[in-house]
C-alpha cells in the first residue's frame, strides 16, 4: 500500500470515528445559511439571486472548522511527531490529509445544497455541473487550508490565525465558485460557466502542486 | 569543545539606512512641493489629481517591497540564513504599510473623482487582498515563538500568497469587467513627469532605508531569541 493511500485511509478512519464532529460542522454551515437571509430581508427574489454566495460563504466558514479539527487531533499526545518518524515522506501525509479534508468538505457542501434550494428557492436541474463545482471548490479550499492548518495548529491563537491566513488566499475560489454556481442556478445565456470553471481548476492545480511541494518545509524541524 | 561559530545574525552597522531615509524624505519634499505648487493643474480633475505624485510612487514601491519580500522568502527557504528571514519581515512590514497607505490615498482621490470611497476595480481589490494576505503572515510571525519554525512558515506563506496575487487579479478582473482605465506614464503629460519621478525615487530611498533599519531590528530580536545560554568566561565561572 502506498504511503498516500495509507494516509488517506488513516484520515478517513479518523473522520469516521469522530463523525459527530462532521455532523456538528454541517449543522454550523446550515445555521450560517439560515442567518444570511436575515442580512438581506425576506425578499425572495434577492435571496435567490444571492443564494450561491451564501452557500459558498457557509462552506468557507465551515471549512475553517474542518481544517483546524483535522490537525487538532494530531497534536494530541504529539501524534503528528510520531507520524513524521514513519518512513513516509511528509508529502504523503499532506496529500492524505488534504484529500480527506477535500472529501469531507465536498460532503458538507453537498449536504448544504438542499438547504439552499429549500430556503432560497434556488434549484437547478444541472446537478452534475453543480457536483463538479462543489468538488473543484472544495479542492480549492482544502489544499491551502490543510497546509495552513498544519502551521496554525502548532501556533498560539490558532483559532484566529487559520481564517486570517486562509480567507484572503481563497478569494479566487470564492469568486469563481460563487459565479459558476450562480450561473447554474440563474441560467447562463452568455456561456460564462466554462471560463469560471477553468479558473477554479487552475487555482486547484497550482495550489495542490505548490502546497504539496512546500509542506516538507512546514513540518521539518 | 563546542564549535565557536555563533549562528546568530550580526546586524550590520553604519549610517547608510539613515542617509537613505534622509535622502528619500528630501526628495519627497522636493517632488511634492513641485507637484503641489509648480506643476500645472490637470484640466479635468483639477487639484485633486495632485495626489498622483504620491499615489503612483507609493503603488510602485509597495509592489517592489512585496516582490523583494518574495525574493527574501525564496532565498530564506532555499538557502537559509537569518539575514534573509529578518529582511523578509522588514520587507513585508514596509510593503504592507505602503499598500495600506496606497488604499487610503486611493480612497481620498476616488471620493471626489468617482463619487465613492471604494470601487471593486481589479487593482484596488487585489491590493486590498494583498494587504490582508501579508498582514496575516505578519500576524503568524507574532504567534510563533520558535524562530526556526517562524522563518520557515512565514517564507512558505509568503511564497503562496505571492503566487496567489496574479490569480486574484485575473479573477477580480473577470468578476468586475467594468473597471476604469488607469493612468500610466504614457497617459500622463510631460509637464507632470518630473515631480512624479522625483517622488518615485524619494519613496524608493525612504522604503529601502526603512527596510534596512527594520531588518536590523529584526536581527537584534533574533539575536536575543537565539541567544543560547552562553558559557560564561572561565574567570566568571570560577567565581560562581
Amino acid at each position: 500500500m502506498s504511503p498516500v493511500v495509507a494516509a488517506i485511509r488513516k484520515d478517513l478512519l479518523l473522520q469516521w470515528r469522530t463523525r459527530a464532529q462532521v455532523l456538528a460542522i454541517f449543522v454550523f454551515g446550515a445555521s450560517a445559511l439560515l442567518l444570511f437571509s436575515f442580512a438581506i430581508g425576506p425578499d425572495a427574489e434577492a435571496l435567490r439571486l444571492h443564494a450561491a454566495g451564501f452557500l459558498w460563504l457557509a462552506l468557507l466558514l465551515s471549512s475553517t472548522l474542518t481544517l483546524a479539527e483535522s490537525f487538532q487531533s494530531e497534536m494530541e499526545q504529539r501524534a503528528f511527531e510520531g507520524l513524521l518518524l514513519l518512513p513516509a515522506s511528509p508529502r504523503a501525509l499532506y496529500y492524505g490529509k488534504a484529500i480527506a479534508n477535500w472529501l469531507q468538505l465536498t460532503l458538507v457542501g453537498a449536504g448544504l445544497v438542499p438547504f439552499m434550494v429549500v430556503l432560497y428557492d434556488a434549484g437547478t436541474t444541472r446537478l452534475l455541473g453543480l457536483a463538479g463545482i462543489l468538488v473543484l471548490g472544495a479542492a480549492g479550499l482544502s489544499a491551502p487550508g490543510t497546509l495552513y492548518a498544519a502551521m496554525t495548529a502548532q501556533a498560539r491563537a490558532r483559532q484566529t490565525l487559520l481564517p486570517l491566513l486562509l480567507f484572503p488566499l481563497v478569494v479566487p475560489v470564492l469568486l469563481s465558485a460563487v459565479k459558476a454556481t450562480s450561473l447554474l442556478i440563474l441560467g447562463d445565456p452568455m456561456g460564462q460557466l466554462r471560463p469560471w470553471t477553468l479558473l477554479l481548476a487552475c487555482f486547484d492545480l497550482i495550489h495542490w502542486a505548490l502546497c504539496g511541494l512546500l509542506f516538507d518545509r512546514v513540518v521539518e524541524d | 569543545m563546542e564549535s565557536a561559530v555563533d549562528p546568530r545574525p550580526t546586524p550590520a552597522e553604519g549610517s547608510i539606512p539613515y542617509l537613505l531615509i534622509g535622502l528619500g524624505l528630501a526628495l519627497l519634499l522636493w517632488g511634492s512641493g513641485w507637484g503641489l505648487f509648480v506643476a500645472p493643474q490637470e484640466s479635468y480633475m483639477g487639484d485633486v489629481q495632485r495626489i498622483m505624485y504620491v499615489h503612483v510612487p507609493t503603488a510602485w514601491n509597495a509592489m517592489l517591497a512585496l516582490t523583494f519580500a518574495f525574493a527574501c522568502a525564496m532565498v530564506s527557504l532555499l538557502r537559509g540564513g537569518w539575514k534573509w528571514d529578518a529582511r523578509l519581515e522588514a520587507a513585508m512590514e514596509v510593503g504592507v504599510t505602503l499598500a495600506v497607505l496606497l488604499c487610503i490615498q486611493g480612497s481620498l482621490w476616488a471620493k471626489p473623482t468617482w463619487g465613492v470611497w471604494w470601487d471593486w476595480d481589479p487593482r484596488l481589490t487585489t491590493t486590498a487582498v494583498m494587504v490582508f494576505a501579508f498582514a496575516a503572515i505578519l500576524a503568524l510571525r507574532r504567534f510563533v515563538d520558535d524562530p526556526v519554525r517562524r522563518a520557515a512558515w512565514s517564507a512558505v506563506a509568503a511564497i503562496i500568497a505571492f503566487a496567489d496575487v496574479p490569480i486574484v487579479y485575473f479573477s477580480v478582473r473577470w468578476w468586475n469587467s467594468l473597471h476604469q482605465l488607469q493612468s500610466s506614464p504614457e497617459t500622463v503629460s510631460r509637464a507632470f513627469h518630473w515631480p512624479l519621478r522625483i517622488n518615485a525615487f524619494g519613496v524608493l530611498f525612504l522604503m529601502s532605508g526603512l527596510i534596512a533599519l527594520r531588518a536590523r531590528v529584526a536581527e537584534l530580536r533574533l539575536r536575543d531569541e537565539l541567544g543560547p545560554p552562553l558559557p560564561l568566561p572561565a574567570a566568571a565561572q570560577g567565581g560562581l
